[in-house]
């Protein structure tokens, strides 16, 4: 397959979850609570792209296979896509944006806070995500920005734990694979280090 | 706020539960018997379709004295969305795994500081107890709402029957465990079986009921059949379902989800939009079917009934 048909295919992956979403609108079919779930799904695929984009570079440290790097900026576009929808079902639900409600969770209501806080951080990488803002910032000075991702992905662990009600055997799922794309990420840069020091 | 007057029918005049069960059982033997010669199967199917839902028309049902004229919630939205996590955490586990629950028989073991411990057959306890229906507000503490008909009884009349004694200030109620039968309970989410209590003046309550159906029909399991508490100024989940047994204490019982995480799931959880939970707001509520979120209100609208019982008492100590 070649790039541009693999990048095409996998814009129509990325698309797939809201127009999902869209189709159980029209087919009456989100429950008893419609804007609860569609809060919950947004929710659940900001967090899944969260993890695909943040897969990418170590799938290329295990296997070498770096097919997937040039469509990173995709599914990073795509995880501050469906943030926004999550934001937006939110913001609508507190009866369009009532401001002093929403100021008030988002101060005193830790989940809150951390997923507004990691909703925050992805503005920055969106906004810098053009080959002409990349040109501009210069190269190393747009990665150490694009680190940013690090602690957004922290706070919206945070809040996908904060806000479980009992069981977190869910969210644990999740937040273990970011725990492990972390993991990776830090065995390839100071595992071998580490590796000599304790051999030596 | 609809206030009625009492209903006034004699307890002669209303038919004994096993007796209209008995009278509908024949109806729909001899209704079966007759379309069964007319149309073959179908008949069968649609009597199987009946029972497999489990729910049978409560006759002489009277309006009770308390009543909301707020619309109600449907029936699909009160039988689809639903917290019993004995049968699964979604909302929507219950309704479709609780049809595997058995219901009857069903007994209740009345016990602790009462004259009159037994296990009670359900058929037993409901003997002349005229039921009536109650449309009232129910608040969650996840910050939804529904208004539901519910068909039922004050639970004083119950309590007055077993004649606590002095030493009970309160009572404790055990929901059924059946791991066979309810999957959800099978992991430790709560420490089953699911318990709650009310103190004894909050029992006594005349808001708070008894209910055996909604919409004028027996109660589907995900809704806590054959009997479930209902305190309507009260968080959901002190409305506890599926009830079998009933112990009057002296001390306050230690509840569920109060075990389970007591810094956000007091005793008496009384709809209170002045007190937070820890990691939610409980100033507002969305009622079920509408679009926006509404104020919440203090004991859920049941002010006028209920507050004299706190009073004195700090509802932010006492959440």
């Amino acid at each position: 397959m070649s790039l541009g048909s693999l990048k095409r295919a996998v814009f129509v992956a990325c698309v797939l979850p809201v127009l999902w979403l869209v189709g159980r609108g029209f087919t009456d079919d989100l429950g008893a609570n419609p804007i609860e779930e569609v809060t919950h799904q947004t929710g659940i695929w900001t967090f899944r792209f969260l993890l695909a984009t943040l897969a990418i570079t170590p799938l290329r440290y295990l296997t070498a296979w770096s097919r997937f790097v040039p469509l990173r900026r995709m599914v990073g576009l795509f995880t501050f896509f469906y943030a926004c929808l999550h934001f937006l079902t939110y913001g609508v639900d507190y009866w369009f944006f009532d401001l002093d409600a929403i100021l008030d969770d988002v101060i005193n209501r830790p989940y809150i806070t951390a997923g507004f806080t990691g909703f925050v951080l992805l503005i920055p990488l969106a906004v810098t995500s053009t080959h002409a803002m990349v040109r501009r910032l210069g190269g190393r000075r747009w990665q150490q920005l694009h680190r940013l991702v690090y602690f957004s992905a922290g706070a919206g662990a945070a809040h996908f734990l904060w806000q479980t009600k009992i069981d977190l055997r869910r969210p644990g799922i999740y937040v273990g694979c970011l725990a492990l794309l972390f993991g990776i990420r830090l065995w390839e840069r100071f595992g071998s280090r580490w590796l000599s020091k304790v051999t030596r | 706020m609809l206030i009625q007057p009492p209903p006034d029918i004699a307890s002669s005049e209303i038919t004994e539960e096993r007796i209209f069960l008995n009278r509908r059982e024949f109806i729909h033997t001899a209704a079966g018997a007759t379309l069964g010669v007319a149309t073959g199967g179908l008949a069968l199917g649609k009597d199987a379709e009946a029972m497999s839902l489990g729910q049978e028309e409560i006759p002489n049902v009277q309006p009770g004295p308390f009543g909301t004229d707020e619309p109600k919630n449907s029936f699909e939205d009160i039988t689809s969305y639903n917290n019993y996590y004995e049968f699964g955490l979604d909302k929507r586990d219950p309704s479709r795994n609780a049809h595997t629950l058995t219901t009857s028989p069903w007994t209740i073991r009345v016990d602790g500081h009462v004259a009159k411990p037994a296990d009670y057959h359900i058929e037993d306890l409901l003997k002349g107890i005229p039921l009536e229906e109650r449309v009232y507000r129910l608040r969650c503490v996840e910050a939804w709402s529904m208004v539901i008909p519910w068909v039922g009884f004050p639970l004083s009349t119950l309590i007055n029957r077993f004649q606590p004694t002095s030493k009970a200030k309160y009572v404790e109620f055990t929901t059924v465990l059946r791991l066979s039968e309810m999957p959800g309970a099978r992991r430790p989410v709560l420490d089953w079986p699911y318990v709650e209590g009310l103190r004894m003046d909050e029992a006594m309550h005349p808001l708070t009921i008894l209910a055996v159906g909604l919409y004028g029909k027996t109660l589907l399991n995900q809704n806590g059949a054959p009997i479930r508490l209902v305190v309507p100024w009260k968080y959901g989940f002190k409305s506890i379902k599926s009830i079998v047994r009933m112990r009057f204490t002296a001390d306050q019982p230690r509840t569920a989800w109060n075990k389970a995480t007591p810094n956000e799931y007091g005793f008496f959880a009384n709809v209170n939009p002045t007190v937070n939970h820890p990691r939610w707001s409980q100033r507002s509520e969305r009622r079920i079917g509408r679009f926006f979120r509404q104020p919440t209100l203090m004991f859920n609208g049941y002010d006028d009934q209920v507050a004299s019982l706190y009073n004195g008492m700090d509802l932010r100590r006492f959440f």
